[in-house]
């Protein structure tokens, strides 16, 4: 209780003061956040190759190398197959369902982060086409 | 117990005529110079049968090289022999090699292997060579000279002196985009060979190549390559007529180099993006190939399929089967001198499904 009166504290005193506005960010937490990205971007990677994501050793990267043909830059579209608007995540865990014949992720897991993480980084650079086919 | 048999009889029988419907069965070309020269084969390639533990196979996979098989067995004319391109195996292991090779037993007729490096790497092909033979070698048919090339091999520091296990040579090299992994080559060696066995061979005698890779450089990150292709085209080059097929890339391409007509085969297993899709990447996929349809990855077999190649006068025209799309045929065009897609060759005729991104 004491302690955190003193943070509160010192925390108004800092923004009072301009020490340290919220919209301000250093190199450094640059860095770091690129690096947390990283991170993630490659324990993506690793699950794109981990004959564990399924239960019958199939990876992603064997029909998507590079997660080439996933075009995460199109979602959400109308998935046809689906018959309503999907988002990429969807699609992830319907090829975990089926060619690896694994259990689905929630759509916050951190493994799917990971391998959305990924997909999404191996496309980076490429327009933003929301519902393209 | 006899109605019970006569229902099964015609069970038999009508999906027999359905699955001989389905199947392209007018594409003989007529013939003109010597009728007896004309033949077909069937070519099947890249089934990548997978272990999962036991006896337990993934079932997708076995699934595309059963249909190609019995689809096969249907042809009507029956074809001369059977191709059967590489990488019948995932990971290279005696299990899933028998269990291939017991799939591929059922053929009706002579069947001839290619090597590709799915079946090569864990024993450097010892098990492979046991149930189908030579890894390289050359025979004649109706006139016309067959070349098989075991083209997926490496630099043998790669190979001898990489890795601290066979299973982890064959992992490194199972990884498509795997940067670990190792440009293909047929080599020294075998180059050796073929410039002695084409020595024997007139000029004017078509010669028809098959290697796993493309003896041609589409993509180096994903080995769609091999890393002596220009110096193998050379020991090519003084001949009339040559087919190159190759396998490896699990989607239709073609193209034309100086007098070789390459073209591709199809995977029973799974489609494989083109090269221009990866963003990140420059590559050099021939102009000349229309491509396939993109994949709905919700129909297993689809953009998967196995091949059916006339040989007319010497030049070689590839029917492309595939399970849950139209049937595609390129055909080699005397006068344009290279392959055309018979129906989709010029760009109003292209649709929808074929641009890739």
């Amino acid at each position: 209780m004491k302690i955190a009166s003193v943070i509160a504290c010192a925390a108004l005193a800092l923004s009072v003061t301009g020490v340290a506005s919220a919209d301000e960010f250093t190199k450094e937490d640059l860095a770091r956040w690129q690096e947390q990205f990283d991170g993630v971007v490659k324990q993506g990677r690793g699950l794109w190759t981990d004959s564990k994501l399924g239960t019958n050793g199939v990876v992603c990267a064997q029909c998507h190398p590079n997660a080439a043909n996933t075009h995460p830059e199109t979602y959400p579209k109308f998935q046809k197959q689906l018959g309503k608007v999907a988002n990429f995540w969807e699609m992830v865990n319907w090829c975990i369902r089926n060619p690896l014949e694994g259990n689905q992720l929630a759509a916050d897991d951190p493994k799917m982060i990971a391998l959305i993480s990924y997909a999404t980084w191996e496309r980076r650079g490429v327009k933003l086409e929301p519902g393209k086919h | 117990m006899d109605i019970k048999y006569d229902r099964r009889s015609f069970i038999k029988t009508s999906t027999m005529s359905v699955g001989a419907a389905a199947l392209p069965l007018t594409m003989v070309e007529l013939a003109f110079a010597k009728p007896s020269d004309n033949f077909t084969f069937a070519y099947i390639s890249d089934s990548h049968i997978q272990q999962i533990k036991g006896t337990q196979f993934v079932r997708n996979w076995d699934r595309g090289l059963i249909r190609a098989v019995a689809e096969t067995n249907l042809l009507t004319p029956k074809p001369d022999f059977i191709m059967y391109g590489g990488d019948l195996a995932q990971m290279g292991n005696k299990p899933e090699l028998d269990h291939g090779a017991e799939i591929l037993s059922k053929l009706n007729g002579k069947v001839y292997h290619v090597m590709g490096e799915h079946d090569y790497y864990l024993d450097l092909g010892e098990y492979w060579s046991k149930l189908f033979g030579k890894q390289y070698y050359s025979f004649n048919h109706k006139g016309v000279h067959f070349v098989v090339l075991n083209s997926i091999l490496t630099y043998d520091d790669w190979t001898f002196n990489r890795w601290p296990s066979a299973e982890q040579r064959m992992a490194e090299m199972a990884g498509l985009d795997n940067p670990n992994g190792s440009p293909f080559m047929v080599g020294d060696k075998q180059r050796e060979w073929l410039k002695k066995d084409l020595a024997k061979v007139k000029k004017d005698t078509p010669i028809v190549v098959f290697s796993h890779s493309p003896l041609q450089k589409i993509y180096k990150g994903w080995n769609f390559w091999t890393e002596d292709a220009e110096q193998v085209q050379a020991l090519l080059a003084p001949f009339d007529k040559v087919t190159v097929f190759y396998g490896h890339v699990h989607q239709i391409q073609y193209n034309q180099i100086g007098n070789i007509a390459f073209t591709s085969a199809m995977a029973t297993a799974w489609p494989w993006p083109y090269p221009q899709s990866y963003a990140q990447a420059q590559q050099l996929l021939p102009k000349l190939t229309v491509q396939m349809n993109r994949a709905d990855p919700f129909f297993e077999r689809d953009a998967t399929g196995w091949q059916f190649i006339d040989v007319n006068s010497g030049r070689a025209s590839a029917t492309f089967n595939l399970y849950n799309n139209t049937t595609r045929t390129v055909a080699f065009d005397p006068q344009a001198g290279h392959p055309k897609d018979k129906t989709y060759q010029d760009e109003d005729q292209r649709i929808s499904p074929q641009v890739h991104y």
